[in-house]
């Protein structure tokens, strides 16, 4: 390497800079490491190039964690969101999950800001080509061009850019979402380094001029009176906005039948498509074929941004060709007229085997490299976000030389989202799920705050103030609760009133004001006229206290049950640990564990194909192993 | 680790006494609820280590045997933890009861080979036994798994599954509208589940009240009979499950392509393998193969092999006796009514076995044959596999864990929670009852909700 070109030196390099590539490059330079952030792109930052919106059920949890660990998402959205919701209002509290409609491109600037004025962060349009690694450890990575950026952590966020290609009909674009230029080199490289590589499928529908749609024959979707924001900093008042509607209508037969009779043109059922789709996303055509029985699905058409009267037309993904995609569209009520912008198109792009990956998403195998977002075969502008701010701690723990962060299925969703990839079996893109998270009654997206900023404090990302506040939030739910707990209530003629008003029980004892709160039909506010001694208090130290109170049979029992699962991720496995030595392991069991590489027994008992003898077999090796020193 | 964990410790046999073990923390507690000394003072806490008590177990009001109890305290113990052995005196059915009384006082059913993981990790094993710990565990979880379905009854196993299915569903379905509450929504919903889990839970306690009846798991000597065509063996069985001295079960396996029969002899119950192939035609070994009739008697706890005393012996009868090598059988000299050709003597040389001359046609040694298979029983020579009571137990246990998430499911319907908390408790019924088939959630949901359910953007 003695040629001349440009050669440079930095901490850590970001390849990317979607939503994990901005929360992996800000966490870096925030935590003080000289960061440049790679992209194929500068005006592609933050890019959404499929849904106009950020939450959603599960998903919403995750911003909210992002923001509790001292991440950007949650603040970003604060600022550009055109309409929001909180979903799932009328079912528990552990299921509320915010959903807001973001503008696009006031996102992707915003975002752009923020990255612009971070200090130790410097943002570079190229493309890299080649990863540099000696002796097991990440040095520096190359570009096309043949420049050299030494540095001593690599996080990979490189989207669905890799070898990517667009689909529709019998077209095929070798380009990344939305025309723009896809990274055709870096696979090669990691192939070289012993990296397996999956290849994944996902989809867009078309956008729409939004002059050209009939809204009258759409129901109107309006966002929530009173908005909720994301970000635990951000204050209430500044997100009461005026809001953008979404519209909804639906596929007929006539839809259905368009898609049935041009099915064979469809890449997907030709075989030109050979990536794996994500069964939770499933394009228009998929749904006809899978769901015949249903004689219409719905479509939500979603604003794009202000900025803009593009519309997303969502629930019709689609890789059919063009003419069927224009036939199509225009079968659906509101769209007879609809003049296509941009048409639907299903995107392939290489990513790895996420059980590559150590929970810390380093590479087991490269020291200092580590990956983030839909390059781990996750889905999802949260997800990917979730794991490029983890990435982004984690490798900066490393240069530091301290622990680094592992959030587990019972701290975080984020936790579950993580582990899930790195130890489950992913044969498609790994979307979030209320569903997937057994402890769910505890991994609120109200108690985000309670549960994480501690631990962005402790990686540095939170300041003190922050903390300080979370931590006399913390302070006062627990004394309020004690105060409700205290509190007696005689069955005065006032107090019988109260409850006759509410439809609730009459006392025939003295009874807490706790208890009356847990009864399902009265709320802390119900109560409030006859606990006459009640502190002035927050209302989200008011809703803790509520919750806590309602639902608290059934929070011990999942607290119980965390309990239990604790002591399983408690007991590390060392690193080195050669399984091949563990005599009684069955031979699947031992195939997989040498695969997988997990760090503790919890992790080792969720790997498919790994028994509870298998479990008890190593734990009686790992003793042996302590005995013998 | 600080469960406490029940077992019973030795091969039960209707002869000898059984142990039931207790151990850990909670061992004390447990058998100080059922335990009741003679003149009911005694305070079995309270009494020294290593010593021995003799009193009643309780179930509740109810006495279920009388036993002698021996308390240990840890360290000094086989796995370290507090210890509790009790010594059943009441034969199988009453150690049964008192395993039963055991666990439902606050011990679970020890995992296979637990005691001697315990022992390791708390110190009270050498280092230089690890391996063989280790291979004790996963041999005897084979065993377990291997026998936690395979004695499972083809109806219950139905059954189990189709609860199962049934929840998943109804799990998946509320999953679904958590996940995307604008394609689907529960109005009206909490109804239709308040009877959906009504149902499914009648069902788990019906085979609750199964398992209790010990209907839930094939129980008895396994036996197989063998012999060569027309020796007599399609009689042999009909005359053994003759109306006046049997019970009679038949159950089309759906596990396996065998039918099974179950004869009571005097309290002792047979279960004979694979009577299809004995009813179809009278050539078993010719038909099925050596192959097939290796299988079978290796899984057999006794074979009864018939010999047709009228005909020499031929390479059909080489083959057979091959198979019986190292078992527990009975060779049935068949056909005493026709005249001999076949040596009484050198038979027994040849097999080692109990040779008792039958005729089914003059109805005559059936009574010798019961009194031989009783005595190898009752003298400890043959029993079946105590895994089986085990497995029960753990059947048990799963059953009413389902049960009670049931009741929790209804409990929150009734009580106005909201939805996402009916699917905590479902999916708590449905886990428990994958015990029962050895199977883990794994996937299950996330497959559900996407084949069932049109979800997505």
């Amino acid at each position: 390497m003695s040629e001349k070109r440009l050669e440079k030196y930095c901490d850590i390099v970001v390849v990317g800079a979607g939503h994990a590539g901005c929360e992996a490059a800000l966490a870096g330079a925030r935590l003080g490491f000289d960061t440049v952030m790679f992209t194929v792109s500068v005006d592609s930052i933050a890019l959404m190039p499929c849904n106009p919106n950020i939450g959603g059920s599960s998903k919403g949890h995750l911003v909210r964690e992002i923001d509790a660990l001292g991440g950007e998402m949650g603040k970003n959205v604060d600022k550009t969101f055109i309409q929001s919701k909180m979903l799932n209002k009328s079912k528990g509290p552990a299921v509320h999950s915010l959903r807001a409609q973001a503008d696009k491109q006031a996102y992707s600037n915003e975002m752009r800001k923020t990255l612009e004025n971070q200090e130790n962060l410097t943002i570079r349009q190229g493309e890299v080509t080649k990863l540099l690694v000696e002796e097991g450890r990440i040095t520096g990575v190359q570009l096309y061009s043949g420049a050299v950026y030494h540095c001593r952590a690599v996080i990979l966020c490189t989207g669905t850019y890799l070898k990517a290609r667009c689909i529709y009909g019998d077209v095929s674009d070798y380009t990344g979402p939305n025309g723009l230029q896809a990274a055709n080199y870096l696979t090669d490289s990691l192939k070289e380094l012993g990296i397996e590589i999956f290849r994944f499928k996902t989809g867009t529908p078309a956008r729409i001029a939004g002059n050209s749609i009939d809204y009258s024959k759409m129901e109107e979707q309006f966002g929530d009176e009173r908005v909720v924001p994301f970000s635990f900093s951000t204050d209430p008042e500044t997100v009461q906005i005026p809001q953008k509607s979404c519209w909804l209508t639906y596929t007929n037969e006539k839809t259905h039948e368009i898609i049935r009779n041009n099915l064979d043109r469809s890449p997907l059922y030709s075989g030109t498509i050979e990536g794996t789709g994500p069964r939770y996303c499933p394009s228009i055509e998929d749904k006809v074929v899978r769901f015949a029985d249903k004689n219409r699905h719905q479509v939500f058409i979603e604003p794009e941004g202000l900025y803009t009267n593009e519309m997303y037309i969502g629930g019709m993904s689609s890789s059919l060709p063009e003419d069927v995609q224009d036939a199509m569209y225009h079968s659906v009520p509101g769209l007879e007229h609809a003049r296509i912008v941009k048409n639907a198109y299903a995107i392939e792009y290489d990513c790895i085997n996420p059980r590559q990956l150590y929970p810390t998403l380093e590479f087991k195998n490269i020291k200092g490299l580590f990956s983030a977002g839909q390059f781990n075969g996750s889905s999802g502008y949260e997800e990917a976000a979730a794991q490029g701010l983890i990435a982004g701690i984690n490798a900066s723990m490393e240069l530091k030389g301290r622990e680094m962060l592992v959030l587990d299925r019972s701290e975080a969703y984020i936790g579950v989202l993580i582990d899930d990839l790195v130890t489950k079996e992913n044969r498609e893109p790994y979307r979030m799920m209320t569903s997937r998270a057994e402890y769910r009654l505890l991994l609120r997206q109200d108690n985000a705050d309670l549960r994480l900023r501690k631990k962005g404090y402790e990686a540095g990302l939170i300041d003190e103030e922050t903390y300080q506040k979370t931590l006399e939030k913390e302070k006062s739910i627990q004394e309020e609760i004690k105060r409700t707990e205290h509190t007696t209530i005689g069955g005065t003629p006032e107090v019988q009133a109260l409850l006759e008003e509410k439809k609730s029980t009459l006392l025939k004892s003295g009874t807490t004001v706790a208890e009356l709160i847990r009864r399902p039909e009265l709320t802390y506010e119900d109560v409030a006229p006859i606990d006459k001694k009640r502190p002035e208090l927050p209302w989200d130290v008011k809703q803790q206290v509520e919750i806590n109170l309602k639902y608290e049979g059934y929070i011990k029992r999942q607290m119980k049950q965390v309990e239990q699962f604790k002591k399983l991720e408690a007991k590390k496995i060392p690193e080195d640990l050669d399984y091949e030595k563990v005599g009684s392991l069955r031979i699947e069991a031992r195939q997989k564990l040498e695969a997988y590489r997990p760090i503790s027994i919890g992790q080792a008992s969720r790997i498919s194909g790994v028994s509870p003898a298998d479990i008890s077999v190593l734990l009686i090796y790992l003793e042996q192993y302590r005995r013998k020193g | 680790m600080e469960t406490t964990i029940a077992a019973i410790s030795t091969a039960m046999s209707a002869s000898g006494i059984g142990i039931v073990r207790i151990s850990g923390e909670d061992a004390m507690n447990v058998i100080a609820k059922i335990y009741r000394s003679k003149n009911g003072r005694k305070n079995i806490k309270e009494v020294k280590t290593h010593t021995i008590h003799y009193g009643y177990i309780y179930d509740g009001d109810e006495t279920v045997d009388e036993v002698l109890v021996m308390v240990m305290r840890g360290p000094k113990t086989y796995t370290g933890e507090d210890t509790v052995e009790i010594d059943c005196h009441g034969g199988v059915y009453a150690m049964k009861r008192v395993l039963e009384t055991v666990l439902k006082n606050g011990a679970q059913v020890a995992e296979p080979g637990e005691f001697t993981k315990r022992a390791f990790l708390n110190g009270r094993l050498d280092l230089s036994q690890a391996e063989a710990v280790m291979d004790v565990i996963q041999a005897k979880s084979e065993v377990a798994l291997k026998s936690s379905v395979e004695q499972l009854k083809g109806s219950v196993l139905r059954a189990v599954k189709e609860i199962r299915g049934k929840l998943l569903h109804h799990i998946a379905y509320i999953e679904t509208a958590l996940d995307d509450p604008e394609h689907f929504d529960l109005d009206g919903y909490p109804q239709e589940l308040l009877e959906v889990a009504e149902a499914q839970k009648k069902k788990v306690q019906k085979l609750l009240k199964s398992a209790d009846d010990g209907k839930m798991i094939q129980e008895g000597i396994r036996t197989v009979i063998l012999g060569k065509p027309n020796a007599g063996k399609s009689s042999l069985l009909n005359f053994l499950v003759g109306e006046d001295r049997a019970i009679v079960t038949e159950i089309a396996g759906t596990t396996r392509d065998t039918l099974e029969e179950y004869i009571s002899l005097h309290g002792i119950s047979l279960r004979i393998i694979d009577t299809a192939g004995i009813r179809e035609t009278e050539d078993v070994v010719e038909k099925i193969g050596v192959e097939k009739a290796r299988q079978m008697a290796e899984k057999a706890d006794l074979i009864l092999y018939v010999v047709d005393s009228s005909q020499p012996l031929d390479e059909n009868d080489q083959e057979i006796m091959e198979l019986l090598r190292g078992r527990k059988s009975i060779v049935i000299y068949n056909k005493t009514d026709l005249a001999s050709a076949v040596d009484m003597g050198s038979l027994r040389e040849k097999t080692g076995s109990q040779v008792i001359p039958v005729s089914v046609v003059e109805e005559t040694g059936i009574e010798d044959l019961e009194k031989s298979i009783r005595e190898m029983f009752f003298q400890g020579e043959i029993s079946f596999d105590d895994e089986v009571y085990i497995t029960n137990a753990r059947h048990k246990t799963a059953l009413e864990e389902a049960e009670k998430s049931l009741e929790m499911v209804t409990e929150s319907i009734e009580a106005g929670m909201p939805e996402d908390f009916f699917s905590i408790d479902l999916m708590g019924a449905y886990e428990a009852l994958g015990k029962i088939l050895g199977e883990s959630l794994g996937e299950d949901l996330v497959n559900e909700i996407f084949s069932k359910f049109c979800v997505g953007k």
